[in-house]
C-alpha cells in the first residue's frame, strides 16, 4: 500500500514548498540559474536551501520497452529530489544509464545519471556527459564501478581508463573550464551538479574521509554513501569527516535500504562488494515472523539515526526490488517534513524538439522539389 | 590483469616487504633522482632518446620484482606508498575502491592484499607520504613502456621540452 504523496494530501503546504523552484515567468520555463549553482537542477536547490534531500535508485529495467523505465519511476513521483540512473550496477547488463536517462529527461525527472568507469574510456565518457546535459540531465555521479567479476559478463574486458577521481575531474573541467581532458574548447559547457560515492564501511577506514577530501578537490559536490547497516561505524566516520571540515563543502546522503530477509541479508554480504551488515542486524532480521516487515522496521531505525548525525543532508534509498516501499519509508520516516519533492519539472528540449518539427512541417514542399531539382540534373 | 591473477604469494610477499620498507625506499629513490639529475648535462648532450634503451632496461629490472612494476612510464610509487598502482585491478590512481574486503583484501583478487590500503599503510611510513592525498591525473597509455626516470629528471630539467600527461 502506497501513501499518497503529500502534495495531494495537503495541496496548500506542497505548493508553498515547491513553489520556490517554478520559474515565475512561467511553469513550463527552465529554472533561471542561482549564484554559486553548478546546475540549474532542482536537487542542487533544495541541498543548498539545506533542507534534507531524498533520493532513489531506479532498478534498471532488462528491457528495450520504455514503459518498464516510466513505471519503475511513476512510484517515486512526488517523494524523491532525484532518481539515480544506474550504469550496470554489479557490472550486470540492463539499460544503460544514458538510455534511462534519456527517457526519464523526456517526462521531465530529474535523474542523478551514473557513469562508472568499468566500461567506457574517456572518449566515450565525455561524448556522454555532453549528450546527457544536452537531455537535462542536471546531476552526474562519478563511479569507479564494480569488478567485472561481480557481474552477469565476468569475461568482459574491465576498461577503468578512468578513475572516479579523474572523471570527477574531466567533468569539473568540462562545466567550469569550458574544456575537454584534451583541452579542446567546448562551445557549450555542461552545467552539472557533480557527485561521487563513498564507502565509510570498507578498510582503510582512517584513509576514508581522506578520500572524501581528494574527491571534494576533483570536484564532488554531493555524496551518496554505500548502504549503511552499522550506524555507530558510520557515526565515527561523520565524526571525523566534520574535524576536517569537510561536510561544509559537500552534501553527504547517507545510503539506506530495505532488506528483503535474512537470507537476502546474507547473501548480500557475501556477493555484493563493499556492503558491511553487521551480525545484530541478520539475527535481528532471522528472529522476526515477518522478515520483510523487520528489514522495513530496520531501515526506518536507521534512518532515524542517521538523520540526526551532524553533517548528513539527506538520505540516498536503494530498495532494490522493493522500490515500491520507498514512498512509505520516506513517508514514515519523516524526514520531508510535510515537504513535497517536485514531481516533474518541463525539458526545454521537448518544446526545441516541437518547434522544429513544426519548422520542417512548414515547408517541406520546398525540400522536395529540391530533390527532385538535384535528381533531374543531368548527369556529367 | 592475468599477470597478477597467477602471480604467485611470493610475489605479493615482496610487494609488501616494498610497502614495509616505504622510508628506506624513499630515500633510495631521492638519492637516485638526484644522481640523474647531476647526469643530465650528459643525457642532454648525448640526447635523452639514446639512453632510453638501457635506462628503461634498468629501470624495469629494479622496479618488476620489488614492486611488480608495469613500466606505465608515469610512476607514482612516491605518491602511494612505494605500492604500484598499476597492480590494482582497477588501476586506481587515487585511492581505494569501495570494494575492499573486510580482511583488506581486493575485491576483485580475493587473496590479493589490496594495493591501496597497502598504500596507505606505505604513505604513513614515508616522509612525504601526504602526496597521497595528492588528485592524480588518468593514465596516459602512450607513455607505456618507456623509462619514468628518465621522464621525471628531464622535466625537472626542462619542463617545457616534453609533454607530460595532458591534464
Amino acid at each position: 500500500m502506497t501513501p499518497s504523496p503529500p502534495d495531494r494530501a495537503d495541496g496548500q503546504a506542497a505548493s508553498e514548498t515547491s513553489g520556490r523552484d517554478i520559474n515565475p515567468a512561467g511553469v513550463h520555463l527552465p529554472l533561471d540559474p542561482l549564484p554559486g549553482h553548478a546546475s540549474r537542477g532542482r536537487l542542487e536547490r533544495i541541498l543548498r536551501r539545506g533542507e534534507f534531500a531524498v533520493t532513489a535508485e531506479l532498478n534498471p529495467p532488462d528491457s528495450a520497452d520504455p514503459d518498464d523505465v516510466y513505471d519503475r519511476a511513476a512510484v517515486f513521483d512526488g517523494w524523491v529530489d532525484g532518481i539515480n540512473a544506474v550504469d550496470a550496477s554489479g557490472a550486470n547488463c540492463h539499460m544503460s544509464s544514458v538510455g534511462i536517462c534519456a527517457l526519464l529527461t523526456r517526462m521531465g525527472y530529474a535523474p542523478i545519471m551514473q557513469i562508472a568507469c568499468r566500461d567506457r574510456n574517456r572518449i566515450a565518457i565525455q561524448g556522454d556527459v555532453l549528450g546527457a546535459a544536452a537531455m537535462g540531465v542536471m546531476n552526474i555521479l562519478c563511479l569507479t564501478g564494480d569488478g567485472v567479476q561481480t557481474g552477469d559478463q565476468a569475461g568482459a574486458k574491465p576498461v577503468f581508463d578512468l578513475d572516479c577521481m579523474s572523471l570527477l575531474e574531466t567533468i569539473r573541467t568540462m562545466r567550469d573550464e569550458h574544456k575537454f581532458l584534451s583541452g579542446r574548447k567546448l562551445t557549450a559547457a555542461p552545467q552539472v551538479f557533480l557527485g561521487a560515492a563513498i564507502n565509510p564501511f570498507a578498510p582503510p577506514f582512517d584513509f576514508r574521509p581522506l578520500r572524501l577530501a581528494k574527491k571534494i578537490a576533483a570536484g564532488a559536490q554531493f555524496v551518496q554513501s554505500q548502504y549503511c547497516f552499522d550506524v555507530p561505524m558510520f557515526r565515527d566516520y561523520m565524526r571525523r569527516v566534520r574535524d576536517l571540515g569537510l561536510h561544509e563543502h559537500c552534501f553527504i546522503l547517507c545510503g539506506v535500504g530495505p532488506l528483503a530477509s535474512a537470507r537476502a541479508a546474507r547473501w548480500m554480504r557475501t556477493h555484493v562488494p563493499g556492503v558491511h551488515i553487521p551480525d545484530h542486524i541478520i539475527t535481528r532480521l532471522d528472529a522476526a515472523s515477518d522478515q520483510k516487515e523487520e528489514g522495513k522496521r530496520i531501515c526506518l531505525d536507521i534512518i532515524s539515526e542517521v538523520k540526526e548525525i551532524e553533517g548528513v543532508a539527506g538520505i540516498h534509498v536503494m530498495a532494490y526490488r522493493q522500490e515500491e516501499y520507498v514512498a512509505e519509508i520516506v513517508h514514515q520516516s519523516g524526514v520531508l517534513k510535510g515537504r513535497a519533492p517536485w514531481r516533474k519539472e518541463p525539458n526545454p528540449a521537448n518544446e526545441m524538439a516541437e518547434a522544429r518539427l513544426e519548422e520542417s512541417a512548414r515547408a517541406p514542399d520546398q525540400a522536395l522539389q529540391a530533390l527532385a531539382a538535384a535528381a533531374a540534373e543531368p548527369e556529367t | 590483469m592475468t599477470e597478477s591473477r597467477s602471480a604467485s604469494p611470493r610475489r605479493y610477499a615482496i610487494r609488501l616487504w616494498s610497502v614495509h620498507h616505504a622510508r628506506a625506499l624513499e630515500r633510495i629513490y631521492n638519492g637516485l633522482a638526484h644522481l640523474l639529475l647531476r647526469l643530465h648535462p650528459m643525457f642532454a648532450a648525448l640526447g635523452y632518446q639514446r639512453f632510453e634503451p638501457p635506462v628503461r632496461f634498468l629501470e624495469a629490472a629494479v622496479k618488476k620484482p620489488l614492486f611488480g612494476c608495469r613500466m606505465c612510464g608515469q610512476c607514482v610509487l612516491s605518491s602511494t606508498g612505494m605500492s604500484c598502482p598499476m597492480n590494482c585491478p582497477k588501476q586506481l590512481r587515487n585511492g581505494p575502491c569501495g570494494g575492499v574486503r573486510a580482511n583488506g583484501n581486493c575485491e576483485v583478487i580475493p587473496d590479493m592484499p589490496c594495493v591501496w590500503v597497502q598504500a596507505v599503510a606505505g604513505a604513513e611510513k614515508m616522509a612525504a607520504g601526504d602526496a597521497i592525498r595528492q588528485v592524480q591525473p588518468p593514465v596516459d597509455q602512450r607513455l607505456g613502456g618507456t623509462s619514468s626516470w628518465l621522464r621525471v629528471t628531464q622535466q625537472a630539467k626542462a619542463p617545457s621540452s616534453l609533454q607530460g600527461p595532458r591534464r
